[in-house]
């Protein structure tokens, strides 16, 4: 389990593009995280975790889906490491296994008020489902 | 002059608004917005290169423009950050570049030559400030305004290359044109809470409150913005301080706002 954790730890680095031996720990990524309050494991961890190949707990988090992609992690890094492009790539990992989607289409209307923006419904969709 | 324009699914339908003051403002200051045939959306949302098949939406419309020999041009923050981060790796990544272009198997291959603009990067860029300072017919004086900028429109700064990603002035300096004055405010950079609030509204609301709270406290008395996420999540959390699109704003101070209402 813990050779697979790896593999997978890996696929993740490769896909994201991302080196997490860059990673200095600062701890600015987290610092100006706009969701950070309400992430369990925050930016920081996830680069932490990921070279560490502790992966399991961030797949299955909910850290994963209040990442806004506003990229300013990616901004402010002192070291240019990335952590949004992380996220993502853990993300995907997570979503693109079978059933695993956080939110599908029939979810939608419950969501829905009269002046949300077709960019909020596609953005979500986007992001919460393979 | 003529661009290709990209409206996306945002301003065809609730920020239908946006667009239309930003065709009409486009057309007094010589600017023909022609829209790209058969666009589709583009996601709403970059995610990463690992996801070729839904930048297809992108490249097509990047692809449309450069057949046309034209920049390509679109307002909504989304739009333009999605698209400018997709033709980046078209330009600089050779495998999602190949893959793409594959998958579209179509007679000619694109290679991420167009330009892409912002609204207000073409109006900074391709018309000019003193031009625009020179259209104005109905200054917005004494008006304080607070600019929102949001996340889309400066990050990943090295990508979008609009802006100082930090301490931005394009916008400042757009409302200095219309003759009214910027309210410079620390949280105007910041992200409004995106689209977490589908599910979350309530983390929306605090994210989208820290901002017009901030902006009313530097003494601004109207917020503006060029994406219709942000403007739902401000609108939605305050009722102390309107938040318009720099589009409508902008019409008011060309003196065709009314006429685009009736029309």
């Amino acid at each position: 389990m813990h050779n697979n954790n790896r593999k997978i730890a890996d696929e993740i680095i490769f896909r994201s593009g991302v080196n997490v031996r860059k990673c200095m720990k600062c701890g600015k990524c987290s610092g100006t995280c706009p969701a950070y309050d309400e992430m369990e494991y925050h930016p920081h961890q996830f680069v932490y975790m990921v070279e560490t190949g502790d992966i399991e707990p961030l797949m299955n988090s909910k850290s994963l889906y209040m990442c806004l992609s506003c990229f300013a992690c990616v901004e402010r890094c002192p070291r240019g490491v990335e952590p949004a492009k992380l996220i993502e790539a853990v993300r995907n990992a997570q979503v693109r296994q079978q059933d695993k989607n956080h939110m599908t289409a029939n979810d939608v209307p419950a969501k829905l008020d009269e002046n949300i923006p077709q960019q909020a419904i596609v953005s979500a969709l986007r992001k919460y489902r393979k | 002059m003529k661009v290709s324009y990209f409206p996306g699914c945002t301003l065809k339908n609730k920020a239908r608004d946006l667009d239309l003051y930003a065709r009409r403002c486009a057309e007094v200051l010589g600017v023909t917005l022609e829209e790209i045939e058969n666009w589709q959306c583009c996601g709403g949302v970059f995610t990463s290169k690992d996801e070729p098949v839904s930048k297809l939406s992108s490249v097509r419309a990047l692809k449309w423009a450069k057949e046309n020999e034209q920049p390509l041009v679109s307002v909504c923050s989304a739009c333009h950050n999605v698209l400018k981060q997709t033709n980046y790796l078209m330009q600089t990544d050779d495998g999602f570049c190949t893959k793409v272009n594959r998958y579209m198997a179509e007679p000619t291959a694109y290679d991420g030559s167009t330009q892409v603009y912002h609204y207000l990067e073409m109006l900074r860029d391709l018309v000019g400030f003193d031009k625009i300072r020179e259209a104005i017919v109905n200054p917005l004086k004494g008006k304080k305004i607070a600019a929102y900028y949001g996340c889309l429109l400066l990050r990943p700064s090295n990508i979008m290359q609009m802006d100082d990603a930090e301490n931005p002035t394009i916008f400042e300096e757009l409302i200095k044109a219309m003759g009214a004055e910027p309210v410079a405010y620390s949280m105007r950079n910041e992200c409004c809470g995106g689209y977490v609030t589908m599910e979350n509204p309530e983390f929306a609301k605090r994210k989208s409150l820290e901002i017009t709270k901030n902006a009313q406290a530097q003494g601004a008395d109207l917020i503006v913005t060029a994406c219709p996420l942000c403007k739902y999540n401000l609108e939605k959390n305050t009722d102390s301080i309107p938040v318009v699109y720099f589009t409508e704003l902008l019409a008011e101070a060309l003196g065709v706002k009314e006429e685009t209402e009736s029309a």
